[in-house]
């Protein structure tokens, strides 16, 4: 077992609105960044963990995602890990 | 008397109310904690609204994993009814009793206030003192009450009458399809996201909410529906 550090990112999913990106969006409108477009928000989540290998550690966070950390109805989410 | 249990979660703020509201209905309510396993031979359990755990992650999400929920799912598997309200009812859309999730509010803002809404389904355990097509007013106060379900499943809840109360005039939150609250397919478990608990007497100003109570009372109750009238002297329409 070695330890790792797995980033999670939950996005909203990209056909649902995203209230939040939009309001972001509108803000960096009136600060002046007039070259920004579509802003969407997510959440990220920085998780250490015991795996055997790095296989294993993603199985692992993919598993909290789908029973924890996003919902399926409305979120999708990505894992990066590297060793910690 | 129906025995009917309140959840309370650490953040619940709703949960006096729904007691206080249960008991005028003249149902034999009480506390649950969200530590209990034991719902202690409840006919109907309800989820009340606040903020439990503190809506963190997302609203509802780590109450799902409350060891009191596993009771709830057994009732709401074996038939028994199951009101959530506002928070409640993000609770069972984690935890999968109900289909769909609710996300942030369209325009962002916290709303509290009253809003118009209209009876959709009469046949849950929640709503069968109302007349279909009647509308209510009941206070919404929630910051993540937008309904979202995928187009298949929106159709689904449209074509099975699960649609239990559709916003009317305006939709505070930008839910699909104007939800205010559905139905599971066995019609025993409820969500809502107005507070009827907040509505039910004319000291709160109104009194549309209290038939939601009324209705859990005399489910399934000995005496004839006719009688609910009694109670408490808040029933206007049977």
């Amino acid at each position: 077992m070695s330890a790792f550090r797995v980033e999670i990112r939950v996005m909203p999913r990209a056909t649902l609105l995203d209230p939040q990106g939009q309001a972001v969006q509108h803000a960096l409108h009136a600060l002046g960044f007039r070259e920004v477009g579509a802003v969407r928000m997510g959440k990220h989540l920085v998780v250490e963990l015991q795996a055997g290998s790095p296989q294993e550690a993603a199985e692992r966070a993919r598993t909290m995602c789908d029973r924890l950390l996003a919902n399926p109805v409305t979120e999708d989410y990505d894992v990066a890990v590297e060793a910690a | 008397m129906r025995r009917v249990a309140v959840v309370v979660f650490p953040g619940s703020n709703c949960d006096a109310d729904t007691l206080d509201a249960a008991r005028a209905a003249g149902s034999d309510a009480y506390y649950v904690w969200h530590r209990d396993t034991d719902l202690r031979q409840a006919d109907a359990v309800v989820l009340p609204g606040g903020f439990s755990y503190g809506d963190y992650l997302r609203s509802g999400a780590i109450a799902r994993f409350s060891p009191v929920l596993q009771a709830v799912a057994a009732h709401a598997r074996a038939g028994g009814a199951v009101l959530g309200i506002c928070n409640g009812f993000q609770i069972l859309c984690e935890a999968g009793l109900l289909p769909g999730a609710l996300m942030r509010n369209a325009r962002l803002k916290f709303l509290s206030r009253p809003v118009r809404v209209r009876v959709e389904a009469t046949d849950t355990p929640f709503t069968h003192l109302y007349e279909r097509g009647e509308e209510l007013t009941v206070p919404i106060a929630h910051g993540d009450g937008r309904y979202v379900a995928d187009a298949e499943t929106a159709a689904l809840l449209e074509a099975n009458g699960q649609v239990v109360w559709r916003y009317v005039g305006d939709n505070p939150n930008g839910s699909t399809n104007d939800i205010a609250g559905i139905c599971n397919g066995g019609r025993n478990v409820v969500g809502v996201m107005p507070h009827p608990e907040r509505r039910n007497a004319r000291v709160l100003g109104g009194q549309d909410g209290a038939r939601v109570f009324l209705s859990m009372e005399a489910r399934n109750a000995t005496q004839h529906a006719g009688d609910m009238r009694a109670v408490d002297g808040r029933h206007l329409r049977v």
